[in-house]
């Protein structure tokens, strides 16, 4: 099996996946943004750029290839695996399956599929998000390279959502910020289905396992806070 | 050819679904979307939702219905809080409800945003409770307060309710809103304290019939014995609703 990296069809199909409004429960979490905003490393737009390219060069990336190697077909369960051996955070983990369980919900009813339909027979509680989003991207008719580009995109979207909620920060810079970022998403999408066409021809360990300590410390910290606004 | 859903939505539309038109069956007393049976078939609890702005007696009101009503119902609740875990906690430390039935959904500070348009979290929270305690009769969701135009999902809830305070000015019912003119039970709350801030509970009647029309409004003060009696005896006319149309 070969991985198409040209234009897809089924464009429209990627703009429902990726759409921030898709409800799958993303809207409640801030991607490691509040426990930043708290800890004082993000505070303006420029902090929030720095903040967001951090992430995806590490947590994105990976979210990436998994999300791609699904799309491309490598087995969603090792794919489960190989996804908690990138999470060294349990509460990130809790979190991956958590948001994976409801895109799971919400994938059924937009695209139903026997492929998802085994998938949440097989993790009744949630895989990793990531995961589910490859195999819902497939379940779309869409390509790796648009799974990889969703994946990605969520990976920034959300801090920057957040951080417009829990700064203030003008919407404009915001969004700003990840009009700039648009050539490294296309980058990240792109090495991620680069790793994924690997993991097809070897195994999963052929993906990468970019790791940004700082986020899964802050993490485990933020999920015992009594009081926050984001679930993560 | 015209596919349609293969769940039937009562009453979303006023022509019966091709589904109950060839199975005869009345559609169930609700404008819920959300599929009415169990993964086994049963049919499941009714669901719901208690909106309203902030302070108004969302929890007081969930309290008194689990109390009123515990002994009789198997009975689960589900809060959405704007930040913290407080209306929880107020209902664990009252041991309204065992802990295993009480469950806290966090909302990323947009409460309306997951009982409305994305309910997933909601969802899951109401099957959980189902699979580990269930089954259910009855299932509360609560928002954390919010603004008037909050309304719950219908494919989260299969009624809901708006409660208001007569404390937050007797024009409310009059600004209207889709809690006050569309929630299946308004509940002007804190009736005890009309004299005390001055507010006209005729003019609040006044204005919410001519908001809601024949929708039911209930006026109570929880402070006082029995004062949530008006609520439970129409949360009772749903739940007699709800297992009438099962049968
Ligand atoms: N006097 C009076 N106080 C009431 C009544 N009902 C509730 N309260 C009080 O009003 C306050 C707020 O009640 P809650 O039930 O917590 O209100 P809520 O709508 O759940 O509030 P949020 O969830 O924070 O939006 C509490 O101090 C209650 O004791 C009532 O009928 N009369
Ligand atoms: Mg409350």
């Amino acid at each position: 099996m070969t991985i198409t990296t040209t234009a897809p069809a089924n464009r429209a199909a990627l703009l429902v996946l990726a759409d921030g409004r898709f409800p799958a429960g993303g809207h409640a979490h801030s991607g490691g943004a509040e426990a930043a905003v708290a800890a004082g490393r993000l505070y303006d737009a420029t902090s929030l750029e720095a903040f967001c390219r951090g992430r995806l060069d590490t947590a994105g990336l990976v979210a990436a290839a998994l999300a791609a190697a699904a799309a491309a077909g490598v087995d969603p369960l090792l794919l489960d695996e190989a996804a908690d051996a990138r999470t060294p955070s349990p509460a990130l983990r809790a979190t991956a399956r958590k948001l994976g369980r409801q895109m799971m919900r919400a994938a059924r009813a937009c695209w139903p599929s026997p492929v998802l339909d085994a998938l949440a027979a097989a993790r009744p509680r949630g895989a990793h998000q990531p995961v589910v989003l490859g195999v819902t991207a497939s379940a779309a008719g869409l390509g790796p390279l648009d799974a990889a580009h969703a994946a990605a995109y969520e990976a920034v979207s959300g801090p920057a959502t957040a951080a417009v909620r829990l700064l203030s920060l003008d919407p404009f810079d915001a969004t700003a910020v990840l009009a700039r970022l648009a050539p490294d998403l296309d980058r990240v999408a792109q090495q991620a289905v680069d790793s994924a066409r690997l993991a097809l021809d070897s195994d999963v360990d052929a993906l990468p396992a970019a790791s940004a300590p700082l986020l899964e410390i802050a993490a485990e910290r933020h999920a015992a806070w009594p009081v926050r606004l984001f679930a993560s | 050819m015209h596919l349609d859903h293969p769940e039937t939505y009562p009453q979303r539309y006023s022509h019966p679904s091709p589904a109950t038109a060839l199975s005869g069956k009345h559609p169930a007393p609700t404008s819920s979307s959300a599929p009415t049976v169990r993964p086994d078939g049963t049919r499941r609890a009714l669901r719901i939702g208690l909106g309203g702005p902030v302070g108004s007696g969302k929890t007081a009101t969930v309290a008194a219905i689990c109390r009123q009503l515990r002994d009789e119902l198997s009975i689960a609740v589900v809060t959405n809080d704007i930040y913290t875990r407080e209306d929880a906690e107020f209902l664990l430390r009252n041991a309204v409800l065992p802990a295993e039935r009480i469950t806290a959904v966090e909302t990323g500070a947009c409460p309306h945003t997951a009982i409305r348009d994305d309910i997933s979290a909601n969802l899951e929270a109401v099957e959980d409770l189902e699979e580990t305690v269930g089954p259910l009769d009855l299932v509360l969701v609560e928002s954390g307060g919010d603004n008037l135009t909050a309304t719950f999902s219908k494919g989260l809830v299969d009624a809901q309710i708006f409660v208001i305070d007569v404390a937050g000015g007797d024009k409310i019912p009059r600004k209207g809103g889709p809690g006050v003119s569309t929630a299946d039970l308004l509940v002007v709350n804190k009736t005890d304290l009309a004299p005390l801030v001055g507010a006209d509970l005729g003019v609040m009647a006044r204005d919410a019939r001519t908001q809601r029309g024949e929708l039911p409004v209930a006026f109570t003060s929880l402070t006082e014995p029995d004062g949530i009696a008006p609520v439970i005896g129409w949360v009772r006319e749903r739940l007699a609703g709800w297992t009438a149309a099962a049968a």
